[in-house]
């Protein structure tokens, strides 16, 4: 019998191969855990509602532009205009929200619609353009800053009416941002995992062109990502406003950055093809819990940056390493 | 699966062994074991009688053997002098500035010892494939090459280039170089090579000299004399649905014109001075129901791309395409697909398979919309159609929800399969269907083929394996450099036939 010799290690293996995924998956939840206790015991405030429901608030506009830039990402792309595009789309909606202008719904549509005119600019650029999404959504990132700035005339918009600024408010205890990051949330997982489309994404980012000799227009999938990515950050840029009663011609400057950190963090591979919402949340989280639990303890927002930053690389690196 | 087996080879200094066999019998991979490409399982390497390890390109070129690809790698933005001495750049001082003027009369010199007449100082990208060439030769010597390995150098040049070549090759063994010489050329074999080896199925066949062979015999080495009975009953040509439009033997392309009866011809698919710049031209072809159109040629005759503009992965420019006798464009595969087109790419990691998919999700992604509702994925739906395809094909997997990355190359393969004819297409494409999988995989693929003409599927096969080919196919088209060389009948042809159309003159 030559089996024998060969069976066990080829038995082993396939277990082997099954803890990668396994600990892609709650390798984040994991480390979320015992972050959350080692606050909970450090610290007698991380706790408590209050400030979770803060972490969940402080969250919400990195995690509304994260989970829109993961549609790009799982394409194999990426998306570097997000922070000018919510300057853009918070000014826009500014603009149009003084007090007895119009319905309130017309602002929110037209950051919107800024949000997703630049993120289709972006897609027509990166597919018919043929031009690299790093190049591509660069350009878009001062162009974005530019229009923001033309059409505030440099300035902050104020005046709000006050049907707008209650977005940044809350609903039964509730911000109302919280709410807004849930709904795109759960939206966008129902899409991905549930619709032919969000199927096209997957493959498009896994192997373009096989996409293609599937019969898949790979063209419209990246069109519909980086519309999406624009619409959400339009979206974002209105919370935002909201928030800060003002459109800010210079606000969300390196907000794309802590957006695709948040969505490499949480396990989507800048490759494509891999990932998904879930992580992206748990990402987004994670980023937030650490920021919160360093300000709880005092730590200063010099040392924030550096463990930030390490969280970034380190997350990724044993990404990697279980893949191997 | 062995890509080589037990193969010998003896290279004496200054001269030129030709290394012959059909694709896929191990030249380039033997010769890529000398440059330190691939390490060896097994046997060792003696330079100057000593056992040498070569584990890296950079190891080969220090002992002295150097290979000229077949793909030519030049760095196009830098200098031919640059080029030549790359790596082995004349530096002067602690800081290692490269001394630019010794660069270019070294390179002068190394250029003058081939007879060749490019100036060093020209930019890489402006140059030919033939001048290309002459500078990767230069460079092979600037590194002081004793063993120079040239994998098929002609197959992009042509006339003259090929006589300056020769010249070159001439100064080299004069200076006591040895060259390995991979080629598909007879005539090139005779006319330089002293010694011949032919591999066939990575195993060593001969090794003569060249003048004690003759074109009939190196042929007849290269294909080998057993016919293997791997095939099932496939093709019971007695019984072919397409009784091949009554013609006889060969007959070139260009002299017939099917193009008259094409589009009225009840053919599934029809195909009438299809050509696409640099790629192929001028061809002319139509298959019918029932009918399985072999498409035989060696590597670069353009077979490949001939289907691939059929499939809408790279457009034809010229010509047209009819389906069902009606004129079609496909510009790319949704619209050949929308026509009942199906195919199986030949780059099963390149075109064919998510990698990041399960099994469930790669078969069914080009049918997708049948187990949708609305733009909702019934998952449900969507697991019972895969689960059938894996029965029908017999693909072995732990559950359609494995990678697919995990499962073997030849289950890969039939994945491949299954998703192009999930959508039920009536032309199906197969480009090299069988390659590169264990012998049970091949059976099961040439058992799918035979099943699809009996269906009465319209199939094209495009094959460098010439015994499978012949034996599944009712009709062949052998192509040689972007055009159809000849239409044989399997049943009444051979091996020696169809190579004899397939080598370039």
């Amino acid at each position: 019998m030559p089996c024998p010799p060969e069976a066990p290690g080829g038995r082993r293996l396939p277990p082997l191969r099954s803890v990668g995924p396994l600990l892609q998956r709650f390798g984040i939840v994991i480390g979320l855990g015992a972050i959350c206790t080692v606050l909970a015991v450090m610290t007698p405030n991380f706790a408590t509602p209050a400030n979770l429901i803060n972490v969940a608030r402080q969250i919400s506009i990195n995690g509304i532009l994260a989970v829109g830039v993961t549609y790009v990402l799982l394409t194999g792309g990426v998306d570097l205009s997000l922070g000018s595009v919510v300057a853009l789309t918070g000014v826009v909606a500014a603009t149009f929200a003084h007090p007895g202008d119009y319905p309130v719904v017309v602002p929110i549509l037209l950051g919107i619609l800024a949000g997703a005119a630049c993120g289709a600019a972006n897609g027509v650029v990166v597919t018919w353009g043929k031009v690299a999404p790093f190049i591509a959504t660069l350009g878009m990132m001062t162009i974005a800053r530019g229009l923001a700035l033309l059409v505030s005339g440099g300035r902050p918009v104020s005046n709000m009416s006050p049907q707008m600024t209650r977005l940044g408010g809350e609903l039964a205890g509730i911000p109302i941002p919280v709410l807004i990051l849930g709904a795109v949330a759960a939206g966008s997982w129902l899409f991905l995992t549930n619709t032919r489309l969000g199927r096209y994404i997957y493959a498009v980012g896994g192997n373009e062109n096989a996409a293609r000799a599937a019969g898949i227009s790979v063209h419209r999938v990246k069109m519909f990502a980086y519309t999406v990515c624009g619409a959400l950050a339009g979206l974002a840029g209105i919370v935002l406003a909201a928030r800060i009663t003002t459109g800010q011609p210079n606000a969300g400057v390196a907000y794309e950055l802590d957006a695709i950190a948040a969505v490499v963090i949480g396990g989507t591979s800048l490759s494509g093809g891999v990932g998904g919402v879930g992580g992206t949340l748990l990402g987004a989280l994670l980023m937030g819990v650490i920021n919160n639990g360093l300000d709880l303890l005092n730590v200063s927002s010099y040392y924030q940056q550096i463990v930030k930053g390490c969280i970034i690389v380190g997350a990724v690196w044993l990404d990697r390493r279980n893949k191997l | 699966m062995r890509a080589l087996e037990d193969v010998s080879l003896e290279l004496r200094a200054g001269e030129v062994h030709a290394l012959m066999g059909e694709n896929g019998a191990g030249k380039s991979t033997l010769m890529r074991v000398v440059a330190g490409l691939h390490l060896p399982d097994a046997g060792e390497i003696l330079l100057r009688g000593r056992p040498v390890s070569i584990r890296s390109p950079h190891e080969a070129m220090r002992l002295g053997i150097a290979m000229i690809h077949q793909e030519l790698m030049p760095i196009p933005d830098l200098t031919v002098a640059e080029n030549v001495l790359l790596g082995h750049e004349p530096v002067s001082g602690v800081v290692g500035w490269i001394d630019r003027r010794k660069q270019r009369e070294e390179a002068r010199r190394l250029l003058g010892l081939l007879g060749a007449d490019v100036s060093v100082g020209r930019r890489m990208r402006e140059l030919s494939v033939a001048q290309m060439q002459t500078v990767e030769i230069a460079k092979a010597l600037a590194r002081d090459a004793r063993i120079v390995i040239m994998d098929e150098p002609t197959a992009a040049i042509s006339g003259h280039e090929v006589e300056a070549l020769f010249r070159v090759i001439d100064t080299l063994t004069k200076q006591g170089v040895a060259i390995v010489y991979i080629t598909h050329r007879m005539n090139e074999v005779f006319c330089i090579a002293q010694t011949v080896t032919v591999l066939r199925d990575g195993k060593h066949v001969e090794t003569c000299p060249a003048r004690d062979l003759d074109q009939q015999r190196l042929i007849g080495l290269m294909v080998g004399r057993e016919w293997k009975s791997v095939f099932p009953a496939a093709t019971d040509h007695a019984q072919s649905p397409a009784p091949s439009l009554g013609r006889e033997g060969p007959r070139t392309g260009a002299e017939e014109s099917l193009a008259t009866e094409a589009g009225t011809a009840p053919g599934a698919l029809a195909v009438r001075g299809l050509g696409r710049a640099g790629a192929f031209q001028d061809v002319s072809f139509e298959v019918r129901r029932g009918e399985i159109l072999g498409l035989a040629g060696l590597m670069g005759a353009g077979r490949t791309e001939v289907v691939s503009a059929l499939f809408g992965l790279m457009p034809a420019d010229t010509g047209s395409i009819w389906v069902d006798g009606e004129p079609v464009r496909i510009c790319c595969p949704a619209d050949a697909m929308r026509y009942g087109i199906g195919m199986v790419t030949e780059d099963r990691k390149g075109y064919g398979l998510v990698p990041t998919m399960s099994v469930r999700q790669n078969i069914t992604l080009a049918s997708l919309r049948a187990c949708c509702l609305g733009p909702l994925v019934r998952h449900g739906r969507e697991a019972a159609v895969a689960a059938a395809s894996i029965r029908e094909f017999g693909i072995r997997t732990s559950g359609n929800r494995q990678a697919v990355g995990q499962l073997s190359g030849g289950n890969q393969q039939k994945v491949v399969i299954a998703r192009a004819l999930l959508p039920g297409p009536s032309i199906v494409i197969l480009d090299e269907p069988a390659r590169g999988i264990d012998v049970g995989a091949k059976m099961e693929v040439y058992g799918i083929i035979a099943r699809l003409a009996r269906e009465g599927k319209a199939v094209i096969l495009v094959s460098s394996d010439l015994p499978e080919v012949l034996s599944l196919s009712h009709r062949l088209l052998v192509m040689r450099q972007g055009r159809v060389a000849a239409e044989l009948i399997p049943a009444r042809s051979t091996q020696e036939e169809v190579l004899k159309y397939a080598m370039p003159a």
